[in-house]
Parts: C-alpha cells; sequence; structure tokens
C-alpha cells in the first residue's frame, strides 16, 4: 500500500523525469510517493483526493493516452511518461469541447468528480468517437459521482462526442 | 399569482456560474490552496465501542521528529457543547466535548497530533499510549431503553441547551409526544387498520470531497479558517464555544465544496485543527480519509417506525399515528430534529384530524447521526408510504387513488403544522400551492402505471411497480434567516455577497438568477461570492431545504434596494422621477435618452451626490411551503437469487418555480439514485464489537453509470406565492422516494413485502421464502 503524505518528504529522494500536458518536469520525489501527492504538490489541482484507493475516479489522469488513477500509481512510475490533466485540455475561458459539453449539459454540481470525468470521457471518445450507451456507461463506470445521478453526465457525454465529431479536436 | 411569461431569467437555462472554471480543473477547493510552513494533523480514534480511558501516555508522540503538538483530553479544557451545525440554542443536546475520557464508538476521538509531515503526524498517533478500561456497548437499537442498559453518557454535565426532554441516565437522547384529536378512539372504530413496523439502516453521504479543514493563525492574532461546510457561520460561532476564543477573532471561509448532503452541517473537525494551529501557531490540515468518513463522520440515522392507519371503508384517513425508535448513535447530533421531521415532513401529507407522534431517540455505542438529505423524511417516509401500499392493497384500491382521495392540497392545513416543530413546537400553516395531482397524474402517465399494473408475471424474473407521493419543507419557520447584500460597480456589474453557501448545488447562480431578474440584467453580470464571514452576511447555511426559497428572498430584496437606488440617481440625471422609468436589458429607459447601467454607475460614484449603489436585505419567514413529489419505481426480481434491479424511476416533482430547470432537475436525479443506491446496496456492516466491518467504496456499494435506471424526471411547475419567483424547495424531498418506492414495486412483482432495508439480495430472498 502506498504511502499516501502531502507533507514534505524525508529521507532520500528520487529523480522522475515527465511530462505534465506537455511541459516537462524534473522532481525529486521520496520512493515511497504516490503519484496522486506528486501530481497535487506540483501544481495540478484537478488530481482530486477522493478515496486514495482507486475506487473513485477522482484522481484520474491520462498517462500516455491511458486513463489511470493517480493514488494507485508510485511517483516513480511516471518516470518518462506523458502525464496528461484536465487542466491540459482547456481553460474556463477557453474551454476543450468536452468541457464545454459538461457545462452545456448541467453535468458539473459539485465539479469535484468533473476532471475524472471528462478525463474518462476523452479516453472514451478517443476510443470510440460514436460510443453506444453501453459504451458510454462501461467507460465512466469507475468514476463516483454522488450529486448528479450521471443522468447530465452521460448527457455531456453524448453532447461532447457530438461536438468532437462535428470538428472540435478530441 | 404567476407572471412568469415576462420573466427574462427566471426559469430560463442559464450556465451554472462556477461550472467552466470547475470543468478546466482550476483550484478552488480547500485543499488546492495551502499556506506555507503548514504542519499536517492525524487523529487517534477509538478502537473500542464503549471505555473509559483510565490511562494515557503522550511522551513518546511529543518527543518524534517533527511533532508540534499532541492534544488529548488532558490538556483541552472540557466544554460541552453539540457538533450539530444549527442555529442558537442548538436543539441538540451538549453531550460532546473536544476530547473525553470516555470513547463511546469505534471511532471515537482519543488524541490529535500536528507535524511536520502527515507521515510523522500518523507516527506519532501511533505512538500515543492508551489504557483502556472496556466497558459493555449497546449495539441493538432496541436494547438502548432496557432496564439496566449500560449507560452511554454518565458524565453529570450532559445537558439539553433548550427546554426539551434529555435523560442520558436511560440513553434516552430526546423525546416527543404530540397527539391531536382522539387517535386510539379513531382507530379503534376504522374499518381497516393497519398496523406496521419498519426499520431502515446507516448510510453515508459519501461527499467525493471528504472533510477538509485548513486552519491559521494571521498576523493580527485572528484565526482564519479555511473549511469545507454547510455552514461558514455556525463554525465560527461553535469553534469560538470550543476554543474560548471571540468571534471577532476569527474568519471562516468557505471555498468550493465537493458535495455535503447534510455532512458538512456538522462543525465535526474546524475545532480539532483550530486548537492544533492555536497551540502550535503554525498554519495545520486535517483532511478525512475515505475510511474516516465512513467511521468517524456523520450518518443517516437508522430507525424504526411504527404506523399505525385507520380507514374508512371509502379509504379516507380516519386516524393515524407514527411511533419513531431513532437510533443517533454515540452522540446527540440532531437526534431531536431529525426525529421530529419523521412526523412534521411525513404525516401532513395526509389529511386527518386524529393524529399521534412519539418519539425516542437513544444513544447507542454506534456511529454517530446527523443531518442527511431527507433529515427524518427519508426514514419516515419509508414506513408511511409502505404502509399506504399496505393499506391499498387491503381496500383493493389502487395506490395512487388512495392517496389522490387522501393528499393534502391547496388552502388545506394539517394539526402537525402547529403541533411538531424542530424540538419544541411548530408553527402554523395552509399550503399555499400544491402540485401533487398533477404530479401523480404525470408520474403514472410516464411510467404507464395502469397497464404496467395489470401485469402479473410467473417464474424466475418478475416485475412489478410500486409508487409512493412525498412532502418536504422549505426553510425552518420562525427560526432560519438569510441575508444579502448587493453592489453596483461602474461597469454596470454586481457584487452579490451570500451568506447561503453554495456546496455545489448551484445556489450562487440561482441567486444570480434570481438577482438579475430585478436588475434587468443577464446572470454574467453577478458575481455571486458564497460565503466568508468577514466579508458575505450572515445566513444560517445551507440545510433545511431554505437556500433558494429563504435567502433566494433575501437576494430578490436586496436586488430590488438596489434597483431602487439605480432608478433615483436615473431620475437625477435625467431629471424625472423615477416612476417614469424602468430597467431592462442593462438600460434605465423612460427618460429623455437611454442610461446604462456603468452610466449610472459613474454618476453616482465620482459625479454629482456621490455614493456607493448598494443594498443589504435580511428574510425570515413564517411558512415552511412543502415541495411535493410522486415518485414511480419499476423493478424486476430474480426469485432465485433474491437481486433487485430497478428498471425505470420517475420522479414528478413540484418545487414551485423552479428558477433554473436544469439545476432543479440535478437536484432531482442527485438525490432520487442516491436514494436508489441506499435502497439496495448501501449498508454498514458491523462486527460483534460495533466496528464498522466495510469502511470502502469497494465493500460500501454506491451506485455508478454501469447500475444506473432509466431515470425520468418530471417538474410540474406551480407558483408559491410566498417563495422568490413562486419558488420553493427542490434538493432534498427526492431521495425520501426509492426506500418505499421500490419496496411496493417488490411487492407487486413478489407479492412479498420487506419489512427492513436495504434490499439486499439475502433479504429478499430471505422474504421470499
Amino acid at each position: 500500500m502506498p504511502n499516501h503524505d502531502s507533507g514534505a518528504s524525508r529521507g532520500p529522494t528520487m529523480r522522475v523525469d515527465l511530462t505534465v500536458n506537455g511541459t516537462p518536469l524534473r522532481l525529486d520525489v521520496d520512493p515511497g510517493e504516490v503519484a496522486l501527492d506528486t501530481l497535487r504538490n506540483a501544481g495540478y489541482a484537478s488530481v482530486k483526493r477522493g478515496c486514495d484507493e482507486g475506487d473513485c475516479g477522482s484522481c484520474s489522469i491520462l498517462l500516455d493516452g491511458k486513463l489511470v488513477r493517480a493514488c494507485l500509481l508510485y511517483a516513480g512510475q511516471l518516470h518518462g511518461r506523458a502525464v496528461t490533466t484536465v487542466e491540459g485540455l482547456g481553460t474556463a475561458r477557453a474551454p476543450h469541447p468536452i468541457q464545454r459539453a459538461f457545462v452545456e449539459a448541467g453535468a458539473v454540481q459539485c465539479g469535484y468528480c468533473t476532471p475524472g470525468m471528462i478525463l474518462a470521457t476523452h479516453a472514451l471518445l478517443q476510443e470510440h468517437p460514436e460510443p453506444s450507451e453501453d459504451q458510454i456507461r462501461e467507460g465512466l463506470d469507475g468514476n463516483l459521482c454522488r450529486c448528479t445521478g450521471y443522468v447530465k453526465i452521460l448527457d455531456g457525454v453524448r453532447l461532447s462526442a457530438e461536438a468532437l465529431r462535428e470538428g472540435g479536436k478530441p | 399569482m404567476s407572471d412568469a411569461k415576462l420573466w427574462n431569467v427566471v426559469g430560463k437555462p442559464a450556465a451554472k456560474v462556477d461550472a467552466a472554471a470547475l470543468a478546466a480543473g482550476a483550484p478552488l477547493f480547500t485543499d488546492d490552496e495551502l499556506p506555507r510552513n503548514l504542519l499536517y494533523a492525524a487523529v487517534k480514534w477509538s478502537p473500542h465501542a464503549h471505555a473509559r480511558i483510565t490511562a494515557m501516555d503522550i511522551s513518546e508522540a511529543e518527543a518524534m521528529e517533527g511533532v508540534h503538538t499532541v492534544l488529548t483530553h488532558q490538556n483541552v479544557p472540557r466544554i460541552m457543547r453539540t457538533t450539530a451545525g444549527q442555529g442558537y440554542p442548538e436543539p441538540s443536546p451538549y453531550d460532546f466535548t473536544t476530547f473525553d475520557n470516555k470513547v463511546r464508538y469505534v471511532g471515537d476521538r482519543v488524541a490529535a497530533v500536528a507535524a511536520e509531515t502527515l507521515a510523522q503526524a500518523r507516527a506519532a498517533v501511533e505512538a500515543i499510549q492508551v489504557d483502556y478500561e472496556v466497558l459493555e456497548p449497546v449495539l441493538d437499537i432496541r436494547a438502548a431503553l432496557a432496564e439496566g442498559a449500560p449507560v452511554i453518557h454518565d458524565e453529570d454535565d450532559a445537558h439539553m441547551p433548550i427546554v426539551a426532554p434529555y435523560e442520558p441516565g436511560r440513553n434516552l437522547a430526546s423525546h416527543a409526544n404530540v397527539g391531536v384529536g382522539d387517535p386510539a378512539k379513531a382507530l379503534a372504530e376504522a374499518a381497516h387498520r393497519i398496523t406496521s413496523e419498519y426499520e431502515c439502516h446507516y448510510a453515508q453521504h459519501c461527499p467525493m470531497e471528504p472533510h477538509i479543514v485548513v486552519a491559521a493563525v494571521d498576523g493580527h492574532g485572528r484565526l482564519i479558517i479555511r473549511t469545507s461546510t454547510q455552514v461558514p457561520f455556525h463554525v465560527r460561532r461553535i469553534v469560538a464555544q470550543a476554543c474560548e476564543i471571540p468571534v471577532r477573532d476569527i474568519r471562516v471561509i468557505k471555498p468550493r465544496i465537493g458535495g455535503g448532503f447534510g455532512a458538512k452541517q456538522e462543525v465535526l473537525i474546524e475545532d480539532l485543527v483550530s486548537l492544533l494551529a492555536l497551540r502550535s501557531g503554525r498554519p495545520v490540515k486535517l483532511e478525512y480519509t475515505r475510511a474516516e468518513e465512513f467511521i468517524s463522520a456523520r450518518t443517516r440515522h437508522p430507525a424504526v417506525v411504527t404506523m399505525d392507519l385507520g380507514l374508512a371503508e371509502n379509504g379516507t384517513m380516519q386516524g393515524m399515528t407514527m411511533k419513531v425508535l431513532l437510533n443517533t448513535g454515540a452522540y446527540g447530533s440532531h437526534a431531536l430534529t431529525v426525529g421530529c421531521n419523521c412526523g412534521s415532513k411525513v404525516m401532513p401529507l395526509y389529511k386527518c384530524d386524529h393524529v399521534g407522534f412519539l418519539l425516542d431517540s437513544v444513544y447507542t455505542n454506534l456511529p454517530v447521526g446527523g443531518a442527511y438529505r431527507g433529515y427524518g423524511a427519508t426514514q419516515a417516509a419509508f414506513a408511511m408510504e409502505c404502509a399506504m401500499d399496505e393499506a391499498a392493497a387491503k381496500l383493493k384500491m389502487d395506490p395512487l387513488e388512495l392517496r389522490r382521495i387522501n393528499h393534502i392540497g391547496p388552502g388545506d392545513t394539517s394539526p402537525i403544522f402547529k403541533a411538531l416543530g424542530e424540538g419544541t413546537e411548530g408553527v402554523e400553516q395552509s399550503i399555499g400551492s400544491c402540485g401533487l395531482a398533477a404530479c401523480i397524474s404525470q408520474g403514472a402517465a410516464a411510467m404507464d402505471w395502469s397497464a404496467k399494473r395489470e401485469r402479473t408475471d410467473g417464474g424466475r424474473f418478475r416485475r412489478g411497480v410500486g409508487m409512493c407521493t412525498l412532502m418536504q419543507g422549505s426553510s425552518i419557520p420562525e427560526v432560519d434567516l438569510g441575508a444579502a447584500s448587493i453592489k453596483l460597480n461602474e461597469d454596470g456589474s454586481f457584487n452579490l455577497l451570500m451568506g447561503a453557501t453554495d456546496l455545489g448545488t448551484g445556489s450562487d447562480t440561482v441567486m444570480a438568477q434570481i438577482a438579475a431578474e430585478v436588475l434587468g440584467v443577464t446572470p454574467k453580470e453577478i458575481l455571486v461570492l458564497s460565503s466568508d464571514t468577514d466579508v458575505t452576511p450572515f445566513d444560517v447555511g445551507a440545510y433545511a431545504s431554505s437556500t433558494t426559497y429563504l435567502s433566494g428572498m433575501a437576494a430578490k430584496k436586496a436586488a430590488a434596494g438596489a434597483r431602487r437606488q439605480i432608478l433615483d440617481v436615473a431620475a437625477r440625471m435625467l431629471s424625472t422621477s423615477a416612476e417614469e422609468l424602468s430597467l431592462h436589458g442593462g438600460v434605465v429607459l423612460g427618460g429623455s435618452k437611454p442610461l446604462s447601467l456603468g452610466d449610472i454607475a459613474l454618476n453616482s460614484l465620482y459625479a454629482e451626490k456621490q455614493h456607493q449603489i448598494q443594498a443589504v436585505a435580511s428574510h425570515t419567514t413564517k411558512k415552511s411551503p412543502p415541495p411535493f413529489s410522486a415518485h414511480f419505481a419499476e423493478v424486476e426480481v430474480d426469485t432465485a437469487t433474491g437481486l433487485v434491479r430497478v428498471l425505470k424511476y420517475v420522479a414528478a416533482v413540484d418545487c414551485g418555480t423552479a428558477i433554473n430547470p436544469q439545476l432543479a432537475e440535478g437536484q432531482v436525479e442527485g438525490a432520487v439514485l442516491n436514494g436508489i443506491s441506499y435502497a439496495l446496496t448501501e449498508e454498514y456492516l458491523f462486527n460483534k464489537r460495533g466496528k464498522m466491518r466495510n469502511p470502502t467504496f469497494k465493500h460500501y456499494k454506491i451506485f455508478s453509470t454501469g447500475d444506473l435506471p432509466e431515470l425520468v424526471t418530471i417538474l410540474v411547475p406551480t407558483y408559491e406565492p410566498t417563495g422568490p419567483y413562486g419558488a420553493k424547495s427542490v434538493s432534498e424531498i427526492g431521495i425520501n422516494g426509492p426506500l418505499p418506492a421500490i419496496n411496493n414495486a417488490i411487492f407487486h412483482a413478489t407479492g412479498v413485502r420487506l419489512y427492513r432495508s436495504p434490499f439486499t439480495p439475502e433479504r429478499v430472498l430471505d422474504a421470499l421464502k
């Protein structure tokens, strides 16, 4: 079980080279440090802590384009890899089509699960640009939300798929 | 009446004001902005359900590297109080102190540590030596009041801060006994009688963001608390009480909140973090783990509710009584008010002159109850609405018809409104708006109720449909206060400062829409800030379904005040009278030339009779108008395994005017799915010593997209004359339906009724045997 600790690390460190949202980073991390803490400490606040056990999906990131949970990875496992967080997709004023679709669909309530949901949608639509209902449900099944009942999140995914097909870049 | 056709903003789509930033992952939550030199806190929890601490040694922990402060009952003053984030004086027993020399459930506090790193804090917690005298626990709600039961609160300083029954010496945390008319006689003489006992279970709110607090002492010596809370002003008051410092020395900032559902209507850990920050002189953060959320936060009070209904041959209600045995766990947080709400938010739904309500809230050595969306109505609606289904079956009536001939309507009142309030007497009221009849008919149509009721299945997989009707309230009458202030900026935008606490529901957006409607601008012109006790006006907080109805009216009044000032300035600028002028689309019309809000602001700030156009308003209410709802569930029961699947769920709701229909639907959908998940899979499993065995999402199953049935939400508009633009509440009511609607559908499918939730395969299979 990784030792979750967002406090300053002590003892020997190891060097990790990675890119986050295209920006190269060189970090000195504790060998036991979890990627969720590493990314949050590096300023990527969109990677949320919900359970530390891989159950809720709030800390979802894309690792070389693949959806993974940062709380189940050691920092060392980021070495040489490309991480995408939701900050890398767009901003409030210049949103990615998926982000815009989530806002329009009313898929954002408290917003804590939203970054993970958006990245899960991104990964899903990469694989299935025209997803079936079952594929949508399966694609987001690892991400928990307690606010929305998922209805408008699924609307957001459908709207995202439409927007991307109509010319937005995934 | 409604002038809905004239509205430009209310009832129309408007993007949630914070959604774009949240979707971009902006750093808006408590943990996203941390001060320098932060210390990390960890808490030592009781491994015993009931024990006295006979000795403690913290010397080893204090000597450990990185450790700054260790708090225990030996070095923190004993101040009896409650953690319930309620108005003052709180109607909850003062049976809690920061640390006690006794522990009352597995997960009770024993000590807290602040250290340079979280690992150091956790290691120090482990190094604290505690000797316990283990006591016999009370782990069964029905055993709590038994003669000779172990006394959980045997301390002599636990007391009730208001006048209300409280007998800790026999584990009675609260009691109420209310009668109107002669229910015993009415029941005895009724043609048909239903007497049934329903038991519902523990549940966790499971906000995706756990409880988190960061506190620091600033350069002026004031304590600055950044916390994920629904009740910033109650946090300020209760932390002042717990830390023995003046209210003026505390500032509470509520950033974005990652869900609350009542869990954050509790001043749960702000006291610990504040004390650690005050003692260490360093900023301190404490963030609950998911396991701590399950074990050491708050829960839905389990309840055993006994209904006794007496009906005439034609189905009209002659008498009804409700007996509630509520398990408040180790502390009495919300024990009286959740209990009273079992009656007051459920019994008035059906017209009846002879009504009785009896409540015993009891202490056990189990997790602590608290506020949870639905707040007693969830527990009681399960019993009432299943008993109504039993009555319909007995009378061979359509369950819809039984509701139709009994439910309350516009102009009706209920003796319960006056008899039963929030721990004290209630407030008399008659129903202003009620769209329940339309909810029933529209919901039934969406479910294809009549056709599906006709069907009877044989074989292994059996389908059935069930329904229920519901009410809630909108704020606590003659108790709650909401306030707002608004000021005009020189570009025609407004700052709207709200004490009302947006916890992810979208209330900031609703407030912006209400103010925008008054001021004739788009919601984008309204910049909402909620909440900061140094900056925003007072509000009791986000609970009791009060924000849209109560705080929304404060926003409306404040905006109206600003509008009057704007028109006065414009009238002077145009040498006319304010009565001649109107405000639309950000422009004042009706004078010699149009004036923009920016022109008016610049004039007032820089040119003539300089002043800030600004207004503040407060709002209280003498009514708590109920929203109404009809729910319909279609289930499929696997009679071989006992597995129940919800195939389709329809919720038709009358929330008055939906200020923002998309957000209102979202509230209903979220509440309904939480309720379905509670009815079918969510369950606290305890070992024989009272320890929860399943404090993870792996073993406490909340629904995900793969489990989602077809959910249909129907908003049935009515107009509530006392609400802002006709609005009532919407956020809580939806969670109350799934337990009874699904149980009634299981009965329709199989002929078997369950009396205990959740409806897991084991329980259903047992019932089928």
